[in-house]
């Protein structure tokens, strides 16, 4: 039975301004049109250049539920193609990354392909000779996805052949990618090692959700922030003792609903939207010999200080990434099914800034991120009851009201109390615009 | 006083009981002040500070862990996991003076509500002997699959 197929009207109404149907997270057929509308229409992340850094260079990854491998030409440009031989649909890489040389070979019947997907060779072509292949849309290659474009280093495809460009999808949200490469005095990252692949039984848009979630921390995270407060005053240490790492990074997260509340939510237009504006848990971090006299060199003072003190917590490029500017994090909220959703956590480094830098950076990751992380132990406990919880048929509405306000225009931007669900209103209109742009009902 | 191989062997066995046993205040005890606790995430990462791991814990962070464990808040933790592991005798690799270094390999396998995972582990203890006992100077961790997609791992392998 299909509910949602071909009925526009029906996938409307399932986003309202203040709540939001469960089959938006509990549905299968919801999740597959995600993936045929939302996720074709949008910009979605795929890698950093630094992955694929030399010609030939390969990363396979997924856009929404494609198989894509990022790959570098000869020309040195970054393509994104889909990874299936035109064939018989062989995946042509199975391993994560490599180099591939100047072109792909499939390993089933060693069609090959040169870097940027065209056609170079098939083996005993005269077998071809008095048939059409030619015409087919097979003959042309490896197909390329719709659109790719490089913001500094992080690049991002749309599936779809005709939409939306990515400068009017990003607009000012490309500010907190922008103050993450920023903080490199050499204006680059590189990727430092692979991510952590962290495997959640719930919907890809919890975890989008969470992020700008400031209301939980406090709640959830007691187990671990309030017991880190707690064992490092059982400590006794005397005032300006350096603390253990832990309490810097895991211990703001006991911070009172008010510090949350005053640290500011910015939305911009496309459901994308950050915390963070006026500080965050990273404010506060302990200064690193070296890097700021190494900003200034690069920056001059008074533009190395406008860098370092814009502390954004969690930036949401909607649909499905976030970025953390201050610790130069990405995590990759993949979709794979309505209930199934795989993390990827990446960290980079920052070029020509002092290498304690990425030991925080790393620090941060496997503390907060990792499968074995005492605090991602807790997040992933409230999701998964969660993704449970909406089968009970006695609500089937998920609320997202706080701090409503009458009429939201979400095509402006806006900066407003911490704590509003303002963000998740913001990312449940993007996907309906980009649900329906492409939907169309049947006759 | 000397350390026989065996008592280096028995000591491997006797930590991982107490691990699974749950009995968290004498697994600290056998840890020296400043050892670390080390599972990487990459295939014979060598790295433990630049590079991301699963976990590279100094006692304050296992205190940390041990503490949450009992949290009347640890939502993860209701109920309770539990862990098992089945581990081959050790090798004692290296014996000098007071320090020694054994490699086990072992399965790990942890449950909880209707989930069991099963891991395949490489441990490598650093100890040392330290007034006659031997302590736990760092461990080392490695998961036969660790570039998998994991769930919740939230005891000790
Ligand atoms: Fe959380």
């Amino acid at each position: 039975m299909t509910r949602y197929t071909d009925n526009p009207d029906a996938v409307a109404a399932l986003i309202e301004p203040h709540q939001v149907h469960r089959d938006v997270y509990t549905s299968q057929e919801v999740y597959r049109l995600e993936m045929k509308h939302l996720f074709a229409n949008a910009w979605v992340f795929v890698g950093h250049e630094s992955q694929t850094a030399n010609k030939g260079d390969y990363f396979a990854t997924q856009v929404g539920d494609q198989p894509v491998i990022q790959v570098r030409h000869s020309t040195g440009d970054i393509h994104v193609l889909y990874n299936r031989c035109p064939h018989k649909g062989t995946k042509i890489v199975i391993d994560r990354q490599g180099n591939t040389g100047k072109f792909f070979r499939c390993p089933y019947h060693a069609w090959s392909f040169k870097t940027d997907g065209c056609l170079l060779a098939i083996p005993l072509k005269k077998g071809y000779q008095d048939t059409r292949l030619s015409e087919t849309e097979n003959a042309k290659g490896m197909k390329a996805v719709g659109a790719v474009h490089n913001h500094r280093g992080f690049i991002f495809a749309r599936l779809a052949a005709e939409g939306i460009s990515f400068e009017d999808f990003f607009g000012d949200s490309l500010s907190s990618i922008d103050n993450m490469v920023d903080r490199s005095p050499a204006g680059r990252l590189e990727v430092v090692g692979p991510p952590l692949r962290y495997m959640h039984h719930c919907n890809w848009k919890m975890l989008v959700e969470n992020q700008t979630d400031t209301c939980h921390p406090m709640v959830a995270h007691e187990s671990s922030a309030g017991t880190a407060v707690k064992l490092f005053e059982e400590l006794g240490l005397p005032e300006g003792a350096p603390k253990p790492p832990a309490m810097e990074i895991i211990a703001p997260f006991m911070s009172p609903y008010e510090f949350f509340e005053n640290m500011g939510i910015r939305t911009w237009p496309n459901g994308h939207g950050h915390t963070g504006v006026h500080h965050s848990i990273h404010s506060d971090y302990t200064a690193i010999p070296g890097y700021f006299e190494a900003m200034v060199e690069s920056y001059g003072e008074d533009r190395a200080k406008a860098i370092l003190d814009e502390n954004r917590h969690n930036t949401v490029y909607f649909p499905n990434i976030m970025v953390k500017g201050p610790i130069q994090q990405l995590r990759n909220f993949i979709p794979l099914a309505a209930d199934k959703t795989i993390v990827e956590s990446y960290i980079y480094r920052l070029v020509d800034a002092p290498d304690e830098l990425t030991a925080r950076t790393a620090m941060y990751n496997r503390m907060i991120n990792a499968p074995t992380s005492i605090v991602g132990h807790d997040d992933l406990e409230m999701y998964e009851r969660a993704q449970e919880g909406m089968m009970a048929d006695g609500l089937e509405w998920v609320n997202i009201q706080r701090l409503q306000t009458e009429d939201e225009d979400f095509t402006v931007e806006a900066v407003e109390n911490g704590t509003t669900e303002r963000q998740m209103r913001n990312q449940f209109d993007a996907w309906r615009k980009f649900m329906l742009m492409s939907m169309e009902a049947s006759a | 006083m000397n350390v026989s191989r065996d008592q280096i062997i028995d000591f491997i066995y006797d930590e991982a009981r107490m691990l699974d046993e749950g009995r968290y205040d004498d697994w600290l005890a056998l840890w020296l002040p400043d050892g670390h606790y080390w599972m990487p995430l990459d295939y014979q990462q060598t790295d433990p500070i630049y590079e991301t791991s699963l976990m590279y814990e100094d006692m304050f962070m296992l205190k940390l862990r041990v503490e949450r464990l009992n949290g009347a808040r640890t939502f993860s933790q209701k109920p309770k996991s539990r862990c098992h592991h089945v581990i081959q005798r050790p090798f004692v690799d290296e014996m000098n003076g007071d320090s020694f270094v054994t490699k086990t390999f072992m399965h790990y396998v942890e449950t909880r509500l209707d989930e069991q995972q099963l891991l395949a582990l490489t441990a490598r203890h650093d100890l040392a002997l330290v007034d006659g006992a031997l302590r736990i100077a760092n461990k080392r961790v490695d998961i036969l699959n660790c570039d998998a997609a994991f769930r919740n791992i939230q005891l000790l392998p």
